[in-house]
């Protein structure tokens, strides 16, 4: 720490400049404006999805849940209206997330970041908190005064207030998410008549926390200090990419201005610091596009309104590219392109990706098959000198109803095939036999292979099982073992 | 030591006026949300003080007003999954045999119930999955010394074999070599003839001096063919299935010293239930009839 202190002052005593900014809270002022709408109206449309969610029905018959969204955590299922995924095929997970990714990366390359400024849970929670707080504690300047005042009784009432609204907020924000892993209807009641488990009280108690700590408290600095996304996405952003730009071609050289005053040889910008005071990040975007910057555009509505007070055009402050910026400080027509071999990759890629799931998704199986030898005994000499394998056959049936399905082994001269659950002999291996399985469920089989004694320590051969109605058909390759002599 | 607390100039942060070579160290407060996080973990401590126990004093320790113990917690845990198999336990209990296998559920129960007692059990001697070792018969083949049926393996379990218990299995082979019934020279021709009987190469002229005492001596426990006979537990000479092994020398040694081994008694030590479960895991291993 005190060699830190030494260093502090050097480069104080260099370039005036302290090594760190304390932590100032920033207090976001109201704004009205076609901006401010737009991000409302995100919002509410964001709020809508996340809480109608878990309440869309969607029928999969009687002994399946009817709920469109749901990951059914203890039968290790997920459903997505009519795909249901289980647990070894979390790949559509994964592959959803590079989807999300690179959607993010052609969005930020074309538009900024968009994302950020109106979509992000961050930014969506955070506008919801402060819309709150506004409400309760008042604008900007009257939330300054609250806390630079001392202890009183309205300053007591408010901030209580303030904070029982956000832990409401939190508080349904996070019994919402627990929704998506329940039964929506059934989670309501046992949450409100105490019957839910102490995992779902557990869960919900999680999420209200950290939506109350990260919307209420953290805010801007989960942007700026917590998210890896504002540090990457300088990588998408080139000069053609369109992000909130204060024009400074027409604001510079600012000044204060007084009513009546000449326009000429100065900008446009008064210095009336609007653009900073409804910032939710707390930054001055005269200094340009930096890390901090969310593309939110609350500074654009607040300029346009004190431009319209003084009289001049609007758009000091405006999205605009950077290469749309020096065309019209030149004085040239301003003009768009979209189409950039950026651009154009990230679709590219997009679309790939999208065709790849959507093949995997077509094409998924509805049977798959897993075959377990035993280890102990390897194998058993029978009476009549043939040797007999055991093995644990598992069918896995992705359907919801009961299907049968003919299983067989390819590759064993001679073999029989015996199944321990059907109480039937054995029938010759290559012809086989039909065994059902439950629907949405997997079927465990004891499966044993009779063969002629052949001196090969291990036979190479194909469990094969076709589901009969379909014709789908799953193959595993799998070892006989016997004596080597 | 000079103590000037002042304000350090680039950062206009408060030192704690304390300097050390020209060093000076800021007076910073821990941030806030890790002195109040502190503070809660001494809360937490003082709560979990009283509710559980923690103090150790010098012969005890305090008990904590909950009156937890892991002693207990296990106790209840283990209370609560023998409630919650009791269902199937009793159910086990009123079934005969044939109808645990026909009833899946209760067939997976105890299944999954007797292969835990089995290797418990069983395994050290038959090994895991009912192997089987030299001496100690593989239980997952055809070929049963006291016959494979759900009744007959039941039966085995519960008394056992050639020990004390009144109801065991018994049976003896006399030991024709160490008692004196037959000498060398005939000991090594029944082998010989022994061998023929699961297609093994012999001699001719000496299996067929064998057949001839084979048909004096052995024939009445071990049948005509050889083919054993499992109310007395006299083996199946003739399916190439051995339980000490099928060569001669070692044929030579079970004529002469006699084979004779013992299984203990598990009806006295296993309940009944787990003795249905273990007859149910072990007529499932493959050779059950």
């Amino acid at each position: 720490m005190s060699s830190t202190l030494t260093r502090a002052r050097d480069e104080h005593d260099e370039e005036g400049i302290p090594l760190f900014a304390p932590h100032e809270k920033v207090y976001p002022r109201g704004v009205q404006g076609p901006i401010r709408r737009l991000k409302w109206a995100v919002l509410c449309a964001c709020l809508a999805l996340y809480y109608i969610g878990p309440w869309l029905r969607w029928d999969r018959g009687p002994a399946h849940p009817s709920q469109a969204l749901l990951i059914d955590m203890p039968a290790r299922r997920a459903y997505f209206f009519w795909i249901e995924i289980w647990p070894q095929e979390l790949y559509y997970l994964a592959g959803l997330l590079i989807l999300g990714a690179i959607g993010l990366f052609l969005v930020t390359s074309l538009f900024g970041r968009i994302w950020c400024g109106y979509t992000c849970p961050q930014t969506v929670w955070t506008d919801l908190f402060l819309w709150a707080e506004r409400l309760i504690e008042g604008d900007r300047a009257q939330r300054i005064r609250l806390d630079q005042q001392g202890l009183s009784l309205e300053k007591v009432a408010k901030k209580t207030a303030k904070h029982a609204a956000w832990l409401l907020i939190a508080v349904a924000t996070g019994g919402a998410w627990v929704m998506y892993f329940n039964d929506a209807p059934t989670l309501v009641r046992d949450v409100f008549t105490l019957h839910a488990s102490t995992t779902q009280y557990g869960f919900i108690g999680l999420f209200a926390g950290t939506t109350y700590l990260l919307a209420g408290w953290a805010r801007e600095q989960v942007c700026t200090y917590m998210c890896p996304w504002p540090r990457i996405q300088s990588a998408m952003i080139d000069e053609e990419t369109f992000a909130v730009t204060y024009r400074d071609w027409r604001g510079e050289p600012r000044g204060k201005h007084k009513k009546g005053d000449s326009w000429a040889g100065r900008g446009d910008c008064i210095d009336c610091r609007a653009c900073i005071a409804v910032c939710p990040t707390g930054i001055d975007i005269r200094d340009g596009l930096q890390l901090e910057c969310i593309g939110c555009g609350l500074c654009i509505d607040a300029c346009n309104e004190i431009m319209d007070k003084v009289g001049r055009p609007r758009g000091l402050i405006a999205f605009d590219t950077y290469a749309n910026g020096v065309a019209r400080k030149r004085g040239e027509t301003p003009h768009r392109r979209f189409l950039r071999p950026r651009t154009f990759i990230y679709a590219a890629v997009l679309l790939f990706v999208t065709a790849l799931m959507l093949t995997a998704l077509t094409r998924r199986s509805t049977v798959e098959i897993s075959v377990l030898a035993d280890r102990s005994p390897l194998f058993v000499r029978l009476a009549g000198g043939s040797i007999r394998d055991g093995y644990t056959l598992k069918i896995e049936n992705k359907a919801s109803e009961t299907r049968t399905y003919a299983i067989s082994a390819q590759g064993l001269p001679g073999a029989l095939l015996h199944v321990a659950e059907l109480e039937v002999v054995a029938v010759p291996a290559e012809q086989g036999t039909v065994l059902p399985v439950r629907g949405d469920a997997i079927g465990s089989f004891r499966v044993y292979l009779q063969a002629p004694k052949s001196g090969q320590p291990e036979t190479h051969f194909q469990f094969i099982v076709r589901e009969t109605q379909s014709g789908e058909t799953a193959r595993y390759e799998a070892t006989f073992r016997g004596p080597a002599s | 030591m000079p103590t000037k607390r002042e304000k350090d100039v680039a950062t206009v942060r408060e030192t704690t006026g304390h300097e050390w070579d020209g060093i000076r160290e800021f007076d910073t407060p821990l941030p806030r949300w890790w002195l109040y996080t502190f503070i809660a973990t001494i809360v937490f401590a003082v709560v979990y003080c009283v509710l559980y126990p923690s103090i150790p004093l010098l012969r005890t320790h305090t008990e904590g007003l909950l009156g937890y113990t892991n002693r207990t917690a296990l106790v209840a845990s283990t209370k609560a999954a023998v409630a919650a198999q009791a269902k199937f336990i009793d159910r086990i209990r009123a079934a005969s045999l044939d109808d645990i296998r026909k009833d899946p559920e209760l067939l997976g129960f105890a299944e999954t119930g007797g292969r835990a007692a089995f290797n418990e059990n069983c395994a050290p001697c038959h090994r895991p999955g009912g192997a089987g070792a030299k001496g100690f018969p593989n239980l997952a083949d055809d070929d049963w010394l006291w016959g494979g049926t759900l009744a007959a393996i039941q039966q085995t379990i519960t008394h056992g074999i050639r020990n004390a218990d009144p109801d065991s299995r018994q049976s003896q082979m006399p030991r024709f070599g160490a008692d004196g019934i037959l000498n060398r020279q005939q000991i090594s021709d029944v082998a010989d003839y022994v061998m023929t009987l699961s297609h093994q190469p012999a001699p001719a002229e000496s299996a067929k001096r064998g057949a001839a005492i084979f048909a004096q001596n052995c024939v009445l426990c071990h049948g005509e063919k050889g083919t054993g006979n499992q109310e007395i537990g006299a083996k199946n000479l003739a399916d190439g299935i051995w339980l000490y092994g099928g060569d001669k020398a070692t044929l030579i040694q079970t004529i002469t010293y006699a084979r004779n081994s013992s299984m203990p008694s598990w009806g006295a030590r296993l309940d009944p239930v787990t003795i249905k479960m273990l007859t149910i895991y072990v007529h499932s291993l493959g050779g059950g009839q």
